[in-house]
């Protein structure tokens, strides 16, 4: 789960690092009543959305007037802001983050992330910042520094010391950037966090470390004992569809194509997109609908799939493990009759009682493809997509 | 012969009086696994589905003489539960629960190595549908019924995709020696490189099935593994050709955010380090079927 970078700024204000004064605006006005608040004679306007290069996308504007500070809020709120993480539909500023600017002598990039291999926090480090961390290990491999912490005693004050003058701070600096990085380490695992990226962290001519920027994600799998991290959700800034999915406890992902899929198991849901791929068709999701597949939550998924307009077809590919077939069958037609599927209908089932299954469903007058192997089953899909779309054509 | 589990591993359950405990421990047992009792705090001297329960593992350990554990305990707990297992001496533990934090699994990774490497216990999962042994014993949540006894291992991520595998395996007459889900999550107890190690040891075991898919550096690490270390046929497939960088599908580690994580990319690190690929999720069967053909023809 993400959150803004004002949320990450006052989470990390509260282990010592640094931070620009700043407030939350929510129109033009009150951006630039916040400017007069902090005072100074410049200020940042930044549009909150779960994404970072917004600066090249306008999401960020250095103004020195109330009249600037108006024209920046006016010109991004309620706007649709698309920039390469976001993906082409963007995404909505409904906040903004007014903040003081900075007089910037350098700009460093700190991020913290579980690393996989070593089974551990990762602290990596660059004195080339500014720039994302994919371009700075293209660009300046050689700037990066990397720790690791090992979780029995957490991280140790040397190791912060090291990052720092691997850094070339100042000798002035090196506690303050030791307080930053511990105060970061601790945020993260105080918070359950899965990635911390301060970029940039900025030395200012006045001679202070503060975090321009802040972005933190956090554990799912966590929440249930951050519910301090679980308020911060905005939905607003994540996809509607899998919203409307994971409220119903079905882990969706929305893609680009039109073959809608509802599939048990996450690689076998992975496997299947793969095969209509293959096949020559595009996947319009990801869908596991976990192990039970009840009739209720088959019925579910035809909803969540077929919110998705773009739908023209549907694959369900199910393999019965602890459940039977032929109650699986049960829920596909049950589903069919409660919520209407308009569009072509392909199922595979396999495992415990699969031909009672498939005689149920061939029985049940209703119009579904019928699939005995997991290739046959995306060629159906792939060619019922094609013919459908030729109808609808012509 | 097999790898970690067989009719004598003596088998509790932790999470047993549950509902999803108590049903699969009923099926391991029909299944032919030596399930000797469980464990739930608080309920130890009861006995349930006709076993003893115990409030702590140790106390299991020393009445049953139990050596491997299988887990049923909700996520918040999970963790605590595995160290739990690998203090009172249990030797294989199977955690089923999905959705443990990734600090906690970090945390009993650690916790682990508190022993020395031949008292330490092995670890499967978590977030996984366990492991099988055809025909001897099963520790997890899937259809025995669709492994037929061989001498093919698998070591897989998912539970389903393992299950498609092993039915193309089956339709085609072709057994396992031992079937072991690791897990979808990217703190895991037991790596595919770990178990490619096991399964080159047994003499039970011909070639091995490899199902990975996107995210983590598990799946290459085994192949260069496997490259210098491995004279066993590895055959490999990755799942997630279709699954777009930096979104998470599923299984809480499946997800592209390095480079070498994407499934083109995995396969091209396989491939160049001599790992037969499966080229679609419907040629499981045929492939380990040409494998097999082929080192008939050599030996």
């Amino acid at each position: 789960m993400d959150i803004h970078e004002y949320q990450a700024k006052e989470l990390l204000s509260r282990y010592q690092i640094h931070i620009p004064r700043g407030g939350l605006a929510y129109s033009p006005e009150q951006a630039a009543y916040r400017a007069r608040e902090i005072g100074g004679d410049r200020w940042v306007v930044k549009a909150q959305i779960h994404s970072g290069a917004r600066g090249k996308a306008g999401g960020i504007k250095l103004c020195s007037t109330d009249h600037e500070i108006v024209d920046a809020a006016d010109s991004m709120l309620g706007r649709t802001i698309v920039t390469h993480q976001t993906g082409p539909q963007g995404k909505l500023v409904s906040r903004l983050y007014v903040e003081e600017a900075m007089d910037i002598a350098r700009e460093i990039y700190i991020g913290f992330v579980l690393d996989r291999k070593s089974e551990r926090i990762m602290i990596v480090a660059s004195s080339s910042g500014g720039m994302e961390i994919e371009e700075i290990a293209e660009a300046e491999p050689d700037s990066i520094i990397r720790a690791t912490v090992d979780p029995g005693v957490g991280m140790q004050d040397f190791q912060a010391r090291e990052i720092a003058f691997g850094l070339g701070i100042d000798n002035a600096l090196i506690g303050r950037a030791t307080q930053t990085l511990i105060g970061c380490y601790r945020a993260f695992v105080d918070y359950d966090a899965s990635m911390l990226e301060i970029n940039p962290l900025v030395v200012t001519r006045r001679g202070d470390l503060v975090a321009l920027d802040a972005k933190m994600s956090f554990d799912e799998n966590a929440l249930f004992r951050r519910p301090h991290i679980a308020e911060m959700r905005d939905k607003s800034q994540e996809d509607s569809r899998e919203t409307y999915a994971s409220d119903r406890g079905l882990s969706y992902v929305g893609l680009d194509g039109n073959i809608g899929c509802i599939i048990n198991g996450a690689g076998l849901a992975m496997a299947t997109m793969d095969m209509i791929k293959i096949a020559g068709g595009e996947p319009a999701n990801f869908l596991d609908i976990g192990g039970g597949a009840s009739p209720d939550r088959v019925a579910k998924s035809f909803r969540v799939v077929l919110r998705d307009r773009q739908v023209e077809t549907i694959l369900v590919n199910i393999f019965a493990g602890i459940n039977r077939c032929d109650w699986v069958a049960e829920g596909v037609i049950k589903a069919l009759r409660e919520v209407g599927v308009p569009v072509p209908l392909v199922v595979r089932l396999s495992g415990t009682n699969m031909e009672e299954g498939r005689r149920i469903l061939a029985e049940s007058g209703e119009n579904i493809i019928i699939a005995e192997t997991l290739a046959e089953a995306a060629d159906k899909a792939v060619g019922a997509w094609r013919s459908y779309t030729a109808n609808k054509a012509a | 012969m097999s790898i970690l589990l067989d009719r004598n591993t003596r088998v509790i359950v932790q999470g047993f009086t549950g509902k999803i405990g108590s049903f699969h421990a009923e099926d391991m047992k029909r299944y032919g696994t030596n399930v000797v009792g469980g464990v739930t705090p608080g309920k130890g001297g009861q006995a349930h589905l006709g076993m003893p329960v115990f409030n702590t593992v140790k106390g299991a350990v020393q009445e049953t003489g139990a050596d491997a554990s299988i887990i049923f305990v909700p996520p918040p707990f999970a963790a605590d539960s595995i160290m739990e297992a690998a203090d009172a001496g249990i030797r294989l533990c199977v955690c089923i629960t999905d959705g443990i934090p990734s600090q906690d699994m970090i945390r009993v990774k650690r916790y682990m190595r508190r022993y020395r490497f031949e008292d330490r216990m092995t670890l499967i999962g978590p977030n996984c549908a366990g492991m099988i042994t055809p025909g001897e014993a099963m520790m997890g949540i899937m259809p025995g019924s669709i492994y037929l006894p061989g001498r093919i291992g698998i070591v897989g991520r998912s539970g389903t995709l393992g299950y498609e595998a092993a039915s193309q395996m089956k339709a085609l007459g072709i057994g396992v020696s031992t079937s072991i889900g690791i897990g979808g999550d990217p703190v895991n107890g037991s790596s595919f490189k770990d178990m490619l190690e096991l399964f080159e040891k047994d003499p039970g075991t011909d070639a091995v099935l490899m199902i990975g898919e996107i995210g983590g550096p598990q799946e290459a690490e085994a192949a260069l593994w496997a490259r210098d270390n491995m004279k066993k046929p590895l055959i490999a497939y990755i799942a997630g050709l279709s699954a777009p960088k930096g979104r998470r599908m599923g299984h809480a580690g499946a997800i592209i955010s390095a480079f070498g994580e994407s499934a083109q990319e995995k396969v091209e690190i396989l491939k160049s380090a001599g790992v037969t690929i499966v080229p679609t999720p419907s040629s499981f069967g045929e492939t380990v079927a040409d494998v097999l053909s082929a080192m008939s023809k050599a030996a």
